[in-house]
C-alpha cells in the first residue's frame, strides 16, 4: 500500500466525499505534465528572446566551428591520402618521397630534380608496369604549372576507376608535335584561357613576368572538372618542354641545347618524374627494393597514399591542437548557456513560485530549466550547420585554388550528428546549476511581488 | 462531515529582532464542510496568509494536523502535497499571480497540466463563465485588474477543486468591482461544488458573506 493511500487510514475525520485523487489518470497526467514543461521552455525562450538569441548565436558559432574543424581535417586528409590520384607510385630524382608526391600528384612544392629519359624507357618496359607516363616540369602560366607529358595521360590513364580525363567538346587532345595545350578547368576559370586562346609560358614554377618565353601555345582543349589537383594544370607535349627557349637538357650529364631542326637524342632527354600504374600488388614492393634500397639515382614514392599519410602523422599534433581548441570553444559556449540561463533565474523566482503554487513539483521546475538549456544547445547547433556550410564553402574555394583538393560541405561526417547531440548534452549539463537554483526556490516567500 | 479539518496546528517564524520564534498560527481546531463558504476576518499580520499557505501545503506546519478530503497533508512529503494541492485546491491570490508571458487561456490550461490533466474545452468554458470569452488570448498586461482577477478565478477552478482558498482576492480592486468579484467567486464556487475559505480585512467583502469568523476566534496567536 502506498504512503498516500495509507494516509487515509482509520482515524481520519470523515470527509464530505470519497478521496478522488486521480490514480487512474497518472498516465495521461504524465503526458500533460510533459506538455507543461515543454510549454514552459517555449515561453521562457520567447520571453527572454534577446538574451536567448545571443546565446544561441554563440552556440551556433561554436558548433559550426567544431563541425568545420573536424570536417575540413578529415576531408583534406582523405583527399591527400586516398583521393583521386590514379597512380600507384611516382619515380623521380633521388630525394624526398614526400616532395616528389607533392610536386607531381598535387602540383605543389618544387621539383627535387630530374631523371634520365632512358630510365623512364627502361621502367616502362617492365612487365609489371601497366602504365608509365613521363612528366617534365619547369614552366608556368600566371602561376599555373605547365606539365609536359604524353598523350597516354588522356588515352590510357584513369584518375579514378573507369574515369579518364575528358576534353570538353569541341576541344581535343594536343598534337605531340605541335605547340598546343590542354588546360584544366580551374585554369580556364582563373586565367580566362579558352579554346583557341594563345599564351606564352613563363619560365619557372612561380610566375615572374620577366621570365616570359617567346614560344606561343594555343589551347586546343579544356578538361572537364575532375575535382583533383590536375584541374590546376596546363598540359603540353613533353617535346615542347625540351624545346622551350632557354631550357638545357642534361640527360648525359653535359649540357645539351636542342635545335629546332634536329630530333633530340634520347640520351639527352630528362624527365621530372614518371607516374606509374602497376599490374599487380607486389610490383611496388619489387620496384621499391630495386630503386630505394639498391639504387642510387632515383627515388620511388610508393604507395602514394602512405607517403601522404606519413605527412599527416607527422603533423597530427597540429590537428589535435585544433581539435582541442574547438572543444574548448564548446566548453565556453556551455558556459555562455549557463550564464545566460542563470542570470534569468533571479527574475523568474516569482514565476517558479506561482508554478509551484499551481501544483508543479520541484522536479518539473528543474526539468524545465535543464530542457531550456538543452534546447538552446540544440537550436544553436542546428543553426551551426549554416555556420559550418559557410566556413566550408569559403575554405573550399581557398583550398581548391591552392591545392586542387575539393572540400564538399554536403559530405556527411560523423561530426555533423555528433555536434548537435554533444551540444544538447553540454546545454543540459550547463542547465543543471541554474536548475538547482530554481529547484530551491521558496514558494511562500516568492509569491508576493517584490517592489 | 468536514472537508477540511485542522487540529493543533502551529506555525512559527524566526524573528531577527527576537531570540524566540514568533508564533503566527495556533489553531486548536477548525472545520470547513463541503460547499461551505466562510470568510475569515482579521487585520494585517494576523497570520491569514500563513494559515492559507499551511492549508494549501505551501508551508509545512511545526505541529498539528491538516486533513483535506481524507488526506493528512501534514503526514506526506512535499511532492505529494504539491499533487494534492493541484488536484484538490484552487488558490486565488491578492496579486492574482498570473504568469505574464502567458495568455489568459494558457494560464488556466497550465494549471490543468500540473493538476488533473489538460482540458481545453473546460478551460474555455471557465473563461466564458467569468465573462472573458473575448479576452482568452490576451496577456495579463492587456487586461484590467478586474479582468485579471477573473482569470485568476477561472484558473483556481481549473482542476475541479474541492476547496477554493482566497487571500484578500479583492485587494487590488476598487469597492464596486470588489463586490462584483466576490459575488462571482461565490457563484462559480457554488456551480463547481467547491467550498470557499476567504480571508480579508475589507468590510465590503465581508458584508457579502453570511458566515464571517474573526480569525482571533480560531487562531490563538492572533487573538
Amino acid at each position: 500500500m502506498s504512503q498516500e493511500t495509507g494516509n487515509q487510514a482509520a482515524g481520519a475525520p470523515a470527509s464530505a466525499g470519497p478521496a478522488e485523487v486521480g490514480y487512474a489518470r497518472v498516465r495521461g497526467r504524465s503526458f500533460s505534465t510533459l506538455g507543461a514543461v515543454l510549454l514552459l521552455v517555449r515561453k521562457s525562450l520567447r520571453q527572454h528572446a534577446f538574451s536567448t538569441a545571443i546565446t544561441i548565436g554563440s552556440v551556433a558559432l561554436a558548433a559550426g566551428l567544431v563541425m568545420a574543424v573536424f570536417a575540413i581535417q578529415e576531408q583534406s586528409e582523405a583527399a591527400f591520402t586516398g583521393g583521386p590520384v590514379g597512380f600507384d607510385a611516382v619515380l623521380g630524382a633521388r630525394g624526398s618521397q614526400l616532395q616528389l608526391v607533392l610536386n607531381t600528384v598535387f602540383h605543389l612544392e618544387t621539383s627535387p630534380g630530374n631523371i634520365p629519359w632512358t630510365l623512364y624507357q627502361e621502367i616502362r618496359r617492365r612487365p609489371y608496369v601497366k602504365l608509365a607516363i613521363p612528366y617534365a616540369l619547369g614552366d608556368n602560366y600566371l602561376g599555373h604549372r605547365i606539365v609536359g607529358t604524353t598523350t597516354e595521360l588522356f588515352t590510357d590513364f584513369e584518375y579514378q576507376q573507369g574515369r579518364r580525363f575528358e576534353v570538353a567538346p569541341p576541344g581535343r587532345v594536343f598534337d605531340p608535335e605541335r605547340m598546343e595545350a590542354v588546360i584544366g578547368s580551374v585554369v580556364a576559370d582563373r586565367t580566362g584561357l579558352r579554346l583557341g586562346s594563345v599564351f606564352n609560358p613563363y619560365h619557372g614554377l612561380e610566375y615572374d613576368r620577366q621570365m616570359r618565353h617567346e614560344e606561343e601555345y594555343v589551347v586546343v582543349g579544356v578538361l572537364r572538372p575532375t575535382n583533383s589537383p590536375s584541374d590546376r594544370v596546363i598540359w603540353i607535349p613533353i617535346e615542347g618542354v625540351y624545346r622551350m627557349s632557354g631550357h638545357v637538357l642534361r640527360g648525359t650529364g653535359a649540357d645539351y641545347v636542342p635545335s629546332a631542326a634536329r630530333e633530340i637524342p634520347d640520351e639527352h632527354k630528362e624527365v621530372s618524374a614518371v607516374m606509374l600504374k602497376f599490374r599487380g600488388p607486389d610490383a611496388g614492393m619489387r620496384l621499391d627494393l630495386e630503386v630505394n634500397r639498391q639504387g642510387r639515382i632515383a627515388t620511388l614514392a610508393w604507395p602514394i597514399g602512405a607517403v601522404m599519410a606519413d605527412l599527416f602523422d607527422k603533423i597530427g599534433w597540429v590537428n589535435r591542437v585544433l581539435q582541442l581548441v574547438a572543444l574548448l570553444v564548446v566548453l565556453v559556449s556551455g558556459g555562455t548557456i549557463l550564464a545566460g540561463v542563470y542570470n534569468t533565474i533571479s527574475e523568474r523566482r516569482r514565476e517558479f513560485a506561482i508554478l509551484r503554487a499551481l501544483g508543479a513539483r520541484r522536479r518539473h521546475v528543474f526539468a524545465a530549466i535543464v530542457c531550456e538549456s538543452a534546447a538552446i544547445g540544440l537550436i544553436g547547433s542546428v543553426l551551426g550547420y549554416v555556420v559550418y556550410a559557410a566556413i566550408l564553402a569559403l575554405a573550399a574555394v581557398v583550398v581548391r585554388a591552392q591545392t586542387g583538393v575539393v572540400l564538399d560541405w554536403t559530405e556527411v561526417h560523423w561530426i555533423l550528428w555528433a555536434t548537435p547531440v554533444g551540444m544538447t548534452m553540454v546545454g543540459a549539463l550547463a542547465g543543471v546549476i541554474p536548475a538547482v537554483k530554481a529547484y530551491a526556490t521558496d514558494v511562500a516567500s516568492n509569491l508576493t511581488p517584490s517592489t | 462531515m468536514a472537508l477540511l479539518h485542522l487540529s493543533g496546528l502551529m506555525k512559527s517564524y524566526a524573528s531577527p529582532d527576537e531570540p524566540a520564534r514568533t508564533l503566527v498560527v495556533d489553531v486548536p481546531s477548525f472545520e470547513l464542510h463541503a460547499g461551505q463558504q466562510l470568510a475569515l476576518h482579521g487585520p494585517s499580520g494576523s497570520g491569514k496568509t500563513t494559515l492559507l499557505n499551511l492549508v494549501a501545503g505551501i508551508l509545512r506546519a511545526d505541529a498539528g494536523e491538516i486533513w483535506l478530503a481524507g488526506h493528512n497533508l501534514t503526514a506526506v512529503g512535499e511532492s505529494r502535497r504539491d499533487r494534492l494541492r493541484s488536484e484538490l485546491i484552487g488558490y486565488i491570490f491578492q496579486t492574482f499571480n498570473l504568469l505574464q508571458g502567458y495568455t489568459a487561456l494558457e494560464n488556466v490550461e497550465l494549471a490543468m497540466r500540473f493538476g488533473r490533466g489538460h482540458d481545453a474545452a473546460f478551460a474555455k468554458h471557465l473563461l466564458e463563465r467569468v465573462g472573458l470569452a473575448s479576452r482568452m488570448n490576451h496577456r495579463p498586461r492587456q487586461l484590467s485588474a478586474g479582468q485579471q482577477q477573473r482569470v485568476a478565478v477561472a484558473r483556481a477552478l481549473a482542476n475541479h477543486p474541492r476547496l477554493i482558498l482566497a487571500d484578500e482576492p479583492t485587494g487590488n480592486l476598487d469597492p464596486a468591482h470588489a463586490a462584483a468579484a466576490i459575488d462571482l467567486i461565490r457563484q462559480v464556487c457554488r456551480e463547481q461544488g467547491a467550498a470557499l475559505l476567504l480571508v480579508s480585512h475589507d468590510p465590503t467583502v465581508l458584508a457579502r458573506f453570511e458566515e464571517v469568523v474573526h480569525l482571533g476566534a480560531i487562531n490563538r496567536a492572533a487573538a
